[in-house]
Order: structure tokens, then C-alpha cells, then sequence
């Protein structure tokens, strides 16, 4: 899509978002109006999957077709994702403090998404730490792809050493569900957060390639002038 | 050469390095045994405590000891372009990585063996009638863990800071082998066994399985020039 459209996109979107959460949907009966920060929360979280996953995708195209766009691709979308991982984890403090009394506990999601974020952060700093480019590209892809297999057996041996968390009210079977309305701010949610990953991801790549030719435009200025 | 040959040329060139300074094996020992003292003075746990918290201690102390030990996997190979003649030698890459596997296994569980005698005994704990659930469960564990890490260390070599770097990339992705070591040790603590000994034998199984053939997939990628 195009940029500009793209940010117009967003930008509509996440308005509509905003007047959803906060004039349209309903009170939560229990948690009161803290829990409009869940429509922020849960679509922060669902980016922060969405971002893994372009890790993985574009980590595996990397190291089977070598075109350096990909790992550009990779990298910044772990970028964009430890963004939206860093604001998963703090709307999710935000939240459990009036309701559940503390900022954190150690519940199979919590702890799931904090590994998570800890993985983002070992994937930029081994980036950061290569020298040599066409090294880094590589090196990294192949710990994108090890750190996106290991989110779901996170998930899993999290799950079962330890709940307390509520269990999924989004299509958690009879008795569970949301208000209609609370089901469209959360739609319209998602699909901010969603346009405005890709929007992120879409400039971050920019600066990344903007970045590379300057640095390619200064060693030709340094052999010039060496010369 | 079969692969299996290769990966055990691979595996007998570095048990033979290594017996011959032994340097990796005593340091990771004595760092091993040094966590174990210095556990006795942080909590000072009676034998209720060494039940509930000694899973725990145990495997901290294998996967420090065992960090220590697959941090020198490849670092040595660096010395006089090592690792250059690995890769020109006519053997598949799957091969360097499940020697090298084997050789960093071989060298935690040796380590292991001694740090757990040395855990019942300074502990008063009884090992004896859980001996073959524990060899069991470590033997797992530690496969896990030295699966995952062996090429986390190829990987961690190349950057500037590759002993830092190495516990930053290992400790997150291991997790789930933690979780599953200490939770049956734990199991196997209490008399009789706890219940969930099956499950998590069989979840160690299952990482281990997914945790040995992703590498083989991809070491190659990591040794590329």
C-alpha cells in the first residue's frame, strides 16, 4: 500500500479507535473504566504475535533466497515489535494494579510475553553486535527463526506450570463474550494497531535503507578524497 | 564416512582436547560447586527448604556450569583457525554441530554427576532410591539445553562480546527445558513421585526432539562465510 494512504489509514482509524473506547463502549460492570485499557492492551499484544511472526517469515525467506530486503524487513519488524511488546507489558501493569492489586505476577501470559520482549532484545543486540552485515543478516535470521519457534512452548510449559490469569473471553465458549459494542471497539482496535505496525514497519525499513545509502555515500566520499 | 561417523570423529576430537588441559571441565566444576556454597549461605535451608528449593538450585547450577563450558565450544576452534579446517574438512556441517553437541553433553553430565553427589551430601539429601529418575531427567534436561546451546555459542562467536552474548541468546529460549527439568525434579523430590512426572518427562522429550532437529536445519547457516 501506499505510505501516504497507509498513514492516513492509521491515522483514521486509530481516531475512530480512541472515540470508540471511550464514548461508545459500555463500562466493564466489575472493573469499571480501567478496563477500556484493555482494547490498547489486548491489540498491543496481538501486533507484538503479528511482529514475531514477520521475524519468522522473512528470517526463513532470507536464509533460503538471500535478498538483503528481507533481513531489512526481519529486523525491523522485531524493532517495531519490542515497541509494541514494551507497550503490551506496561498497559497490562496499568491494568492488573487497580484490578488485581499488584503491577505483576508470574501467570503463564505475563511471563510468556516478558520472555518474549527478553527475546526481541537478544535478537537487536546480536544485530547490533556482528560486524559484518551479510554476518549479521544471516546470524540473526537463524536466531529470529529459533526465538519465533519457541514462543508457542513457551506458551505452553507456562501454561501448565501456572494460571491465575482469567481464562479467554474472546471466544472462550458458552457464558463467555463480550458486549457487541465492546466487540467492535475491540475490532476497530486491532485494526489501528494492525495498520499502524505496518505503517511503523513500512518507515523503519525506509530509515534502515536511507541509513545504508548514506553510509555507502560516505565511503565513496572517503575514497574520493583519499584519492 | 556416514554422518553419525563424522559426528563421532567430531565428538572424540574435542573429549580429546579437552582431557588433555581439562580447563573447561574444572572450571565449570568449580564454579558448580562454588553456586552450591555460596546457596548454603544465602538461605542456610533445612531439609524441609533443600526439598522445596533444591530442583531449583540444582538446575542453576548445571546451566551456569554448563553456560561456562559452551561458552569454550567454539571459542577454542577460534584460536589458530580451528574452525576453518573444520569446514574444510569433507564432512556434512550437521556433523560439526552434533559432535560438538555430543562433546558439550558429555562434558555437562560429567560435571552434573559430580555436583549431584556433592548436593546430597552436603545437604543430607537421599539420592540413593531416586538415582534412576534423576540420571533420567538430567540426561533430558541437559540434552536440551546443550542442543540450544551449542548453536547459540556458534552464533554468539561471531559477535564482539560472545561470552556476554551467549546466556542473553541461551537463557530465554531454554526456559521451557528449565521449566520441564526442575518441575520433574521436583516431582521426584517428594515421596512418592508427584503426578505430573509423566507430562513433564514427555514435554522434555518432545523440546528435545524439535530442539535437536531445528539446529541441524540451520547450523549450516550459521558456519557460511
Amino acid at each position: 500500500m501506499n505510505r501516504n494512504l497507509l498513514a492516513w489509514a492509521t491515522c483514521v482509524t486509530m481516531l475512530a479507535s480512541l472515540y470508540l473506547i471511550f464514548m461508545y463502549a459500555p463500562t466493564e460492570a466489575t472493573m469499571g473504566d480501567v478496563q477500556r485499557i484493555f482494547y490498547f492492551h489486548f491489540a498491543s499484544h496481538w501486533v507484538n504475535f503479528l511482529a514475531i511472526f514477520c521475524v519468522f517469515i522473512y528470517s526463513v525467506r532470507f536464509l533460503i533466497q538471500r535478498e538483503k530486503e528481507l533481513d531489512v524487513k526481519a529486523s525491523s519488524a522485531a524493532e517495531v515489535g519490542l515497541v509494541f511488546a514494551t507497550i503490551g507489558l506496561l498497559t497490562g501493569m496499568l491494568w492488573a494494579k487497580p484490578v488485581w492489586g499488584i503491577w505483576w505476577t508470574w501467570d503463564a501470559r505475563l511471563t510468556s510475553f516478558f520472555v518474549l520482549w527478553l527475546i526481541y532484545w537478544g535478537y537487536l543486540m546480536l544485530r547490533r553486535l556482528v560486524e559484518s552485515p551479510e554476518q549479521r543478516a544471516r546470524l540473526s535470521a537463524v536466531f529470529g527463526i529459533l526465538g519465533a519457534v519457541d514462543v508457542p512452548i513457551i506458551y505452553i510449559s507456562n501454561r501448565v506450570w501456572r494460571t491465575q490469569h482469567p481464562q479467554p473471553v474472546v471466544g472462550g465458549g458458552a457464558g463467555s463474550g463480550l458486549d457487541p459494542r465492546m466487540a467492535w471497539t475491540l475490532v476497530v482496535s486491532f485494526l489501528a494497531f494492525t495498520l499502524l505496525f505496518f505503517y511503523l514497519w513500512k518507515l523503519r525499513q525506509n530509515l534502515e535503507i536511507a541509513q545504508e545509502s548514506v553510509e555507502s555515500l560516505q565511503r565513496q566520499a572517503q575514497l574520493k578524497g583519499a584519492a | 564416512m556416514t554422518f553419525f561417523k563424522q559426528a563421532g570423529a567430531i565428538f572424540w576430537k574435542d573429549v580429546l582436547t579437552e582431557f588433555r588441559t581439562k580447563d573447561a571441565l574444572t572450571s565449570m566444576l568449580l564454579f558448580g560447586l562454588l553456586v552450591i556454597l555460596m546457596f548454603h549461605f544465602a538461605f542456610e535451608p533445612d531439609s524441609m527448604e533443600t526439598e522445596r528449593f533444591g530442583p531449583g538450585l540444582l538446575w542453576m547450577t548445571f546451566l551456569f556450569a554448563g553456560l561456562l563450558g559452551m561458552n569454550r565450544a567454539f571459542a577454542g576452534e577460534r584460536e589458530n583457525d580451528g574452525l576453518q579446517g573444520l569446514k574444510l574438512a569433507p564432512i556434512s556441517w550437521g556433523a560439526i554441530y552434533l559432535g560438538k553437541m555430543l562433546a558439550n553433553l558429555c562434558f555437562m553430565l560429567l560435571v552434573e554427576a559430580v555436583i549431584l553427589f556433592c548436593f546430597a551430601l552436603f545437604f543430607n539429601f537421599d539420592l540413593l532410591p531416586r538415582l534412576g529418575w534423576m540420571c533420567g531427567i538430567t540426561l533430558l534436561g541437559t540434552l536440551g539445553f546443550a542442543s540450544i546451546g551449542t548453536i547459540l555459542a556458534a552464533v554468539s562467536m561471531n559477535t564482539r562480546m560472545s561470552d556476554v552474548m551467549l546466556p542473553i541468546l541461551l537463557l530465554p529460549i531454554a526456559l521451557p527445558v528449565v521449566i520441564g527439568a526442575v518441575e520433574s525434579t521436583a516431582a521426584i523430590f517428594t515421596d512418592p513421585p508427584g503426578e505430573a512426572l509423566g507430562f513433564w518427562v514427555k514435554f522434555l522429550v518432545v523440546f528435545n526432539i524439535i530442539f535437536i532437529t531445528l539446529p541441524l536445519m540451520v547450523f549450516e547457516y550459521v558456519l557460511e562465510e
